[in-house]
């Protein structure tokens, strides 16, 4: 970055630089709704170490963003609670500290990119604005100084005219460049941690294409770890290290990218994979997965996706529920059957 | 936003022609219902009739046309629009001119409108005060914490207000805060007559030309006090969960900042095209609450020349209080691109 040689973001007691970047351990979060508790995650557990991309992938409603809120603290509660599990940062653990310091370490440590930049912009404030905000209010510059800093970010996202734009507002922006916007201002204030929720998923898909290799670069740059949130299977093929796929608020498979898609081990990954069009296939009938995600007030009892998968069995229908087996060091996979899955012996 | 402007301007110019002939329709078919307003004009009396053909003839009553049926009398009109264009509004029937201008600053000129103007001015001031500050304020932090006790109670209060007539309520007031607990007040040596007799005085009076109007202010102010408040709350209630007030969270900013910046501004939005609107409202609302409380403004003047049958008076008047809409339309439409940058005027 600029100038600024000095680390001015505020230190969290008890951080240590040597432990692992975030580490999320048994996360559990439920809604409190009229209709039952619904049980949005299960038990989720993943660590992020600097310089890494951890894809996190599954349908609507799998739990995704929602532990992506978790991690932030900003989870609307009611109706969402976090009933167990750790989310620690640098080995803090970021549910047990005060509001104040959760505050703190949003945007200046973890920051977190929103899939529909329109609609995650205030529309009444200019672009300007929105990023000086950051550094007026955690760093306490002046007004002129935020704004050289927000052209400063702009033109480090690539719009073109920064100095010009500054002064526009979210509306006057095309779907990509306001998905910039989003990002510089995710990236204000160097953060260690970048979540992305969906970054691509209200754009064309040639400017996918180009919003997920700006996002790639600058956190090879600086070294982040990103956590990318998707359903897109797609997308996360370039620039991923890791995959975990999700199902029903738990993770059912835990991959390297290359493996994921050379061999998949859990159905539901198998079957996701499977549903995507391909070319080659062109004119046969695009395979879907039969049925619906479940209720999460009503999660069946035993595998979440017994009803949906084709290599069901009866041990599948029956609590417990399946563990994440080790099938190799960094891949595992929640299905009793992950052999049979594989095709391994 | 010149052009726009000038536009809006030109726009008037049909409504208010639309006005006042519709005004100088239903007053002339008024005479025609109700008789000769000049024979009222004399009570019990009865006034030699010469004496009674020489008015009529003065008022301009005497033409042909009035005693036709239905006649909306277009020759009539037509002087009439031309006396207005020339700023004459004509006098009521004791020959007090209804509106002249230089009435303002010289009492020697003194007219109806701009005798009471002021009156009207003071207490539509009081009125929106108290109901931009009140009701944004009780909307906002009913708005803040859905389904606890101050966000029922401000649901059911604002409810009751909008349900009850102005009337009843201006009447409820002025019986049971102005008399009855105004004259408990008065019985009490050490409170001072500002607050006994005027703040709590039943009607408007002279020597405490603003104390005595805040509680006709309040009555005046209340049912758009009630709307702004519930407007509020819902408006305020949306944008808490609207996505960028998730991005104001995730950037770490205080709750204040959250509330007080990122969600405010955009709550606001609606409140004040309502606020803009409620300033239309007051002026049919003091027609009432003027009356009631006896403060001698525009309102009650309207309402006399009901009574009266005044045709002059009424169309001066609601010309006035027409063209005060629409400039405050206009306003509130300007305020809105000022307020939500998306909407901009070619």
């Amino acid at each position: 970055m600029s100038d600024v040689s000095v680390d001015m973001s505020p230190s969290l007691a008890g951080v240590k630089m040597t432990a692992p970047l975030l580490e999320v351990e048994e996360l559990k979060v439920e809604f409190r709704t009229r209709a039952g508790i619904a049980k949005a995650i299960n038990g989720v557990s993943f660590e992020v170490n600097s310089g890494e991309t951890l894809a996190i992938l599954g349908e609507s409603g799998c739990g995704k963003s929602v532990t992506a809120q978790a991690i932030m603290g900003i989870l609307d509660t009611p109706p969402g609670y976090i009933t167990g599990g750790q989310i620690r940062y640098r080995g803090v653990d970021l549910l047990k500290r005060t509001d104040e310091e959760r505050r703190l370490v949003r945007a200046n440590k973890i920051a977190m990119i929103f899939q529909d930049a329109l609609s995650a912009l205030n529309p009444v404030f200019t672009v300007g604005f929105q990023l000086a905000e950051l550094f007026r209010k955690h760093r306490g510059m002046s007004r002129a100084d935020g704004k050289k800093r927000a052209v400063e970010l702009l033109d480090l996202v690539k719009i073109p005219a920064a100095r010009q734009r500054v002064s526009d507002f979210p509306h006057q922006f095309s779907g990509g460049m306001r998905q910039r916007v989003m990002i510089a201002m995710s990236l204000a204030l160097d953060p260690e941690l970048l979540i992305a929720d969906e970054p691509t998923t209200a754009l064309d898909v040639t400017v996918q294409a180009q919003i997920m290799s700006l996002l790639a670069e600058l956190q090879r740059e600086r070294q982040m770890g990103m956590i990318l949130i998707t359903h897109d299977m797609g997308v996360v093929a370039d620039v991923a290290d890791r995959i975990n796929i999700m199902y029903a608020g738990r993770i059912v498979e835990k991959a390297p990218v290359y493996d994921i898609y050379a061999k998949p081990s859990h159905p539901y990954t198998k079957a996701l994979l499977e549903s995507i069009p391909r070319v080659d296939l062109k004119g046969q009938q695009l395979n879907v997965i039969r049925g619906l995600p479940p209720n999460l007030t009503r999660i069946p009892a035993g595998c979440a996706f017994n009803p949906r998968c084709r290599y069901v069995r009866d041990a599948c229908k029956v609590d417990p529920i399946p563990p994440l087996y080790e099938i190799k060091p960094g891949i595992s996979s929640a299905c009793h059957f992950w052999k049979e899955v594989r095709g391994d012996d | 936003m010149g052009r726009y402007i000038v536009r809006r301007l030109l726009q008037f110019i049909p409504t208010v022609l639309g006005t006042l002939f519709l005004l100088h329709y239903l007053t002339t078919v008024g005479i025609q219902l109700t008789g000769n307003p000049i024979r009222a004009l004399f009570g019990d009396k009865r006034p030699a009739p010469e004496t009674l053909a020489a008015l009529t003839s003065r008022l301009h009553l005497d033409d042909p046309c009035l005693k036709q049926k239905g006649n909306p009398c277009l020759g009539l009109f037509r002087e009439r629009l031309v006396d207005i264009g020339q700023l004459d509004f004509g006098t009521n029937f004791r020959f007090r001119p209804v509106f002249d201008w230089r009435g303002f600053f010289d009492r020697a000129h003194a007219s109806i409108i701009t005798d009471a103007l002021p009156y009207t001015i003071k207490i539509t001031i009081i009125a929106f005060t108290i109901e931009a500050l009140v009701g944004v304020f009780i909307g906002m932090r009913a708005g803040m914490k859905p389904g606890k006790s101050l966000d029922y109670s401000v649901k059911i209060s604002t409810v009751m207000v909008i349900s009850v007539p102005v009337f009843v309520l201006g009447i409820l007031i002025q019986q049971f805060i102005t008399r009855d607990f105004g004259n408990f007040l008065r019985g009490q040596e050490w409170i001072p007559e500002v607050i006994s007799r005027g703040v709590f005085g039943s009607a408007y009076k002279q020597e405490f030309p603003f104390a005595s109007l805040i509680i006709p202010g309040i009555v005046l102010g209340m049912l758009s006090l009630a709307t702004t408040a519930r407007l509020t709350r819902t408006s305020v209630h949306e944008n808490m969960r609207a996505d960028y007030v998730r991005t104001a969270k995730a950037k770490g900013l205080t709750h204040k900042r959250v509330i007080g910046v990122h969600t405010l501004r955009n709550s606001l939005i609606p409140v004040a095209t309502n606020l803009g609107l409620s300033i239309g409202g007051y002026m049919t609302g003091a027609i009432i609450t003027e009356t009631i409380f006896n403060v001698p403004g525009v309102g009650n003047q309207t309402a006399r020349a009901i009574f009266q049958g005044e045709p002059a008076v009424l169309i001066g008047i609601t010309t006035m209080l027409v063209l005060v809409y629409l400039v405050a339309n206009l306003l509130v439409d300007l305020l809105y691109a000022v307020l939500d940058p998306r909407i901009r005027y070619e």
